[in-house]
C-alpha cells in the first residue's frame, strides 16, 4: 500500500471566470479507521491564495508550517503579498530539495493574481513537478474518481455560483466512491473582492 | 526510480533449486459501462486492446452476444475472456438443448457467477458486466468481481477506467447528492448520451481506454449496435 | 549561529532529512510512491540550417494522464533547447539549473556558449547522481561551429548524433527517422519528418499523447512552435452537466470580504530630509 493513502484525502481546484475554487474533504483516518471528521487540509496563504496538501497527514502539517514560514519571510523581505505563480515555484523548489527523501504530499494550489485577477490552479507530484493547466487539478486518494468527474463536469467560464455547484458535485460524488475520504467537505470560492467558504452536507459513512 | 539489479556471480552459484517466476496473467485494459432502463438496457465498451505501453489492436469488440437479449461485456485479461466466453457459450448451448429453451438473462447471470467461483483459486482475471432484459422485460445489469461475486444494479462501470466512470454514473443516473431533483427513470436517449460522455472523459485520462466504443442497445425488439469514435493517442 | 528568530541559511543542494524516516516506512511496507513520469516521445534532427527538436505533451502517473499539455522542450540558452523524458520533476529542475549555469558562463566569457559545454555540464551532473536523477535528454543547439545534437542518458553517457529519439515512444519515432532521414534536409522537410516521428509516438505508444511541440533552432534565431499540431482533440460532449443553483446541500456559508486596492499615500517632507551639506 502506498503511504500517500495512509490517511485518505480528496481535493480539487477549478478555474472559473474571474474566480477559482478549491474544495477538500474533511476526513482524517488511519487506514480504514476514521479518527476525525474536521481535519484541515487546505490553508490560506494570502488574501487570494490557498494551498491544499493531500497525502500523509503528518507531512501535511509539517509542509504547511514550512511553507507558511517561507512565505512570511518572502513577505517581510519584499513587503508585498506573494503571487500564486511565485508561491507555486516556492513549493516546487522546497519539495524538489527533498528529491531523495520526499515529503508525502501532492500539493494543490489555487489563487487569483492580486494585480491582474488572473485565475491560477496548479498541482504537483510529491517531488514538486509543477502542472498548471487551463481547467482543473485534483489530488488525494480519490484522484481517479475526481479526474472522471471533472473531465465531464468542467466547462470554461463558469461564474462563482455555477463553479460552486460544479466543484461540489465533482468532489462529493468522487469521494463517495473512495472508502478513505469524505466525511464532510469544505469549498472555498475565491473572487477578487471576497472569499466564500461553504461547508457541504455529505454522507458520513 | 531505477533499481540496481543484483549482479549474478557464476563462481558463487550453489546447487540449490532455482525458482522461476511465471505470471499467468496479463492486463489488457479496456472499460465497460452499462445502464439499465425500464424497458431497455445499454452496454458500451471501448475497443482498444493493449498491454504495457503498446496497443495490440484498435478494434477489438469486448461485447459478447449470449442470447437475443443478453450481452456480456469483459475487460481485463483477454486470454481469460476468450476462454470464459467460449465455455460460457458451450454451457448455454447445452442448456438450450437439454431444456429446449433459450437461457434467461437471470439464469445466465447466475451461471456466470458459478463458473467464476469454480475457478476460485486460479481466477479468470476479468471484470465482467452482464446485461439483459429480465422476465418482466425490465433492463438489468449484473456486475461481478473476478471470483464470482454477483450483484444486480441499474448502472455500472468496470474495467481500467471503472473508478473514473462510476461516480459520474452515480451522479447522473443514480441522481446521488442532488437536491430538488425528481426521481424519474432514465430515458434511452439520455442513457446513450451519458455513456458516450463518460467514455470521452475516460479516454482523456486513462491510457488504456480509447480509439472507439461499441454500444449495444437491448430492447424487446432485439439488439441494436452503435459505435462512437474516441481519441486515438 | 541559528535561533528561532534568526534561522540558518539553509544549505544548498539536496536535503536528506527525511531519508531515515522514509526508509523506516519502507521497511513497514509503505514504499516511496512513484513520481510523475513523462512516458514520452522526444526527438531531434539536424537539417541543413540547424536543429529541429520535437516532443509530445503528455505526462503520466502510472496509467492516468496527469498533464495533457505539458511542456517538454526546455530552454537552456538562447541558442540551445533541451527535450526531457523520464521523471518529470528531474528533467524540469535539471534543465533549469543548467540553464542558469550556462547564462552565468555566457556573461563570464562574453560569447555564445558552445553546445558541447551544455552537454558536458549535463553529463557530469547526471553522472554524479549515478542515474538516480531520472532525466533522459535530447540536447540541440547551434553555435559558432554549427548545429549539434546530443542525446544524454540518465547515467551520464552521451551520444552525438545527426538524428535521435528518447523516451517510451523512442522506437516508434526512430522507425520514422531510420526510414526517412537524410543529410541536408530543408526546413520544411525537417519539420514534417519530426512531426511524423512524434506523431508515431503519440499514436502507437500509450505513454505519449496529446499534441506535437516543435522547436527550430537556426544560426541566430529560434522558432519555438508550442502546439505545432493538435494531434488529438477532446471529444465533443453530448450534453451539458451544469447544475441548477441549490443542487448541493450546504451546512453553512461564510463570506470574508477583501478590501481591494486600499490606496495609501505617504508624503515625504523634503525639508526634513537628512541634510549632509552642513
Amino acid at each position: 500500500m502506498s503511504i500517500l493513502s495512509y490517511n485518505g484525502s480528496a481535493m480539487v481546484a477549478m478555474k472559473g471566470k474571474n474566480c477559482v475554487a478549491i474544495a477538500t474533504d474533511k476526513r482524517f483516518g488511519i487506514q480504514a479507521q476514521t479518527i476525525s471528521m474536521d481535519f484541515p487540509k487546505v490553508f490560506q496563504m494570502g488574501p487570494h491564495l490557498f494551498i491544499g496538501l493531500p497525502g500523509l497527514a503528518t507531512d501535511t502539517q509539517t509542509v504547511m508550517e514550512k511553507l507558511r514560514f517561507r512565505k512570511n519571510l518572502y513577505e517581510l523581505k519584499e513587503n508585498r503579498h506573494i503571487t500564486p505563480t511565485v508561491f507555486a515555484s516556492l513549493v516546487s523548489n522546497m519539495l524538489y530539495e527533498k528529491r531523495f527523501g520526499p515529503f508525502f504530499v501532492e500539493p494543490v494550489i489555487a489563487g487569483l493574481d492580486s494585480k491582474t485577477g488572473e485565475p491560477f490552479v496548479c498541482n504537483m507530484d510529491l517531488i514538486g513537478c509543477p502542472n498548471a493547466p487551463e481547467d482543473f487539478v485534483v489530488g488525494g486518494t480519490a484522484s481517479a474518481q475526481l479526474y472522471g468527474m471533472c473531465e465531464s463536469l468542467w466547462e470554461p467560464d463558469l461564474g462563482p455560483d455555477d463553479l460552486f455547484e460544479t466543484i461540489s458535485q465533482a468532489l462529493i460524488n468522487a469521494f463517495d466512491r473512495d472508502a478513505i475520504s469524505g466525511w464532510g467537505a469544505t469549498v472555498y470560492i475565491i473572487e477578487k473582492d471576497k472569499i466564500t467558504t461553504k461547508e457541504l452536507k455529505t454522507r458520513m459513512d | 526510480m531505477a533499481s540496481v539489479a543484483s549482479p549474478s556471480f557464476p563462481d558463487y552459484s550453489t546447487q540449490a533449486p532455482t525458482q522461476h517466476m511465471f505470471s499467468p496473467y496479463a492486463d489488457n485494459g479496456g472499460s465497460v459501462v452499462a445502464i439499465a432502463g425500464d424497458d431497455f438496457v445499454i452496454i458500451g465498451a471501448d475497443t482498444r486492446l493493449s498491454a504495457g505501453f503498446s496497443i495490440y489492436t484498435r478494434e477489438q469488440n469486448k461485447l459478447f452476444r449470449l442470447t437475443d437479449n443478453t450481452v456480456l461485456g469483459c475487460a481485463g485479461c483477454w486470454c481469460d475472456t476468450l476462454t470464459l466466453t467460449r465455455i460460457l457459450k458451450a454451457r448455454m448451448q447445452m442448456y438450450e438443448q437439454e431444456h429446449n429453451k433459450t437461457m434467461s438473462t437471470t439464469a445466465a447471470a447466475q451461471m456466470l457467477s458459478t463458473m467464476l467461483y469454480y475457478k476460485r483459486f486460479f481466477p479468470y482475471y476479468i471484470s465482467n458486466i452482464l446485461v439483459g432484459l429480465d422476465t418482466e422485460g425490465k433492463g438489468c445489469v449484473y456486475s461481478y468481481d473476478p471470483i464470482g461475486h454477483c450483484e444486480r444494479a441499474s448502472y455500472r462501470a468496470g474495467g481500467s477506467a471503472g473508478a473514473l466512470l462510476q461516480p459520474l454514473l452515480d451522479n447522473q443516473i443514480g441522481l446521488k447528492n442532488m437536491q430538488n431533483v425528481t426521481n424519474k427513470t432514465v430515458s434511452l436517449d439520455r442513457a446513450l448520451a451519458v455513456v458516450k460522455d463518460v467514455f470521452i472523459s475516460a479516454a482523456e485520462r486513462d491510457i488504456y481506454t480509447g480509439d472507439k466504443i461499441m454500444i449495444m442497445v437491448i430492447t424487446k425488439n432485439g439488439i441494436k449496435e452503435d459505435s462512437f469514435d474516441l481519441r486515438k493517442d | 549561529m541559528s535561533s528561532v528568530l534568526c534561522p540558518d541559511i539553509p544549505n544548498s543542494g539536496f536535503s536528506f532529512d527525511n531519508c531515515a524516516r522514509n526508509a523506516t516506512l519502507e521497511g513497514k511496507g509503505f514504499p516511496v510512491p512513484k513520481a510523475t513520469k513523462t512516458g514520452t516521445t522526444i526527438a531531434g534532427i539536424i537539417y541543413e540550417d540547424g536543429v529541429i527538436l520535437g516532443a509530445d505533451t503528455r505526462a503520466t502517473e502510472d496509467t492516468t494522464v496527469s498533464d495533457k499539455n505539458c511542456r517538454k522542450i526546455h530552454y537552456l540558452a538562447s541558442n540551445m533547447y533541451c527535450c526531457g523524458a523520464g521523471t518529470a520533476a528531474d528533467t524540469e529542475m535539471t534543465t533549469n539549473m543548467i540553464a542558469s549555469q550556462l547564462e552565468l558562463h555566457r556573461l563570464f566569457t562574453n560569447r555564445t556558449v558552445p553546445v558541447c559545454t551544455a552537454n558536458q555540464l549535463l553529463k557530469q551532473y547526471l553522472f554524479r547522481y549515478q542515474g538516480y536523477i531520472g532525466a533522459a535528454l535530447v540536447l540541440g543547439g547551434v553555435d559558432n561551429t554549427g548545429p549539434h545534437l546530443y542525446s544524454i542518458y540518465p547515467h551520464g553517457s552521451t551520444d552525438k548524433l545527426p538524428y535521435t529519439t528518447m523516451g517510451s515512444g523512442s522506437l516508434a519515432a526512430m522507425a520514422v527517422f531510420e526510414s526517412r532521414w537524410k543529410p541536408g534536409l530543408t526546413e520544411e522537410e525537417g519539420k514534417k519528418l519530426v512531426r511524423d516521428a512524434i506523431a508515431a509516438g503519440i499514436f502507437n505508444d500509450l505513454g505519449s499523447g496529446s499534441n506535437v511541440d516543435l522547436c527550430v533552432i537556426r544560426k541566430g534565431s529560434v522558432e519555438y512552435l508550442r502546439t505545432y499540431e493538435e494531434a488529438n482533440k477532446k471529444g465533443k460532449r453530448q450534453s451539458s452537466y451544469r447544475y441548477p443553483p441549490g443542487t448541493t446541500a450546504i451546512l453553512s456559508t461564510k463570506t470574508a470580504n477583501i478590501e481591494v486596492h486600499d490606496v495609501s499615500i505617504q508624503r515625504i517632507d523634503t525639508d526634513l530630509l537628512m541634510d549632509t551639506t552642513s
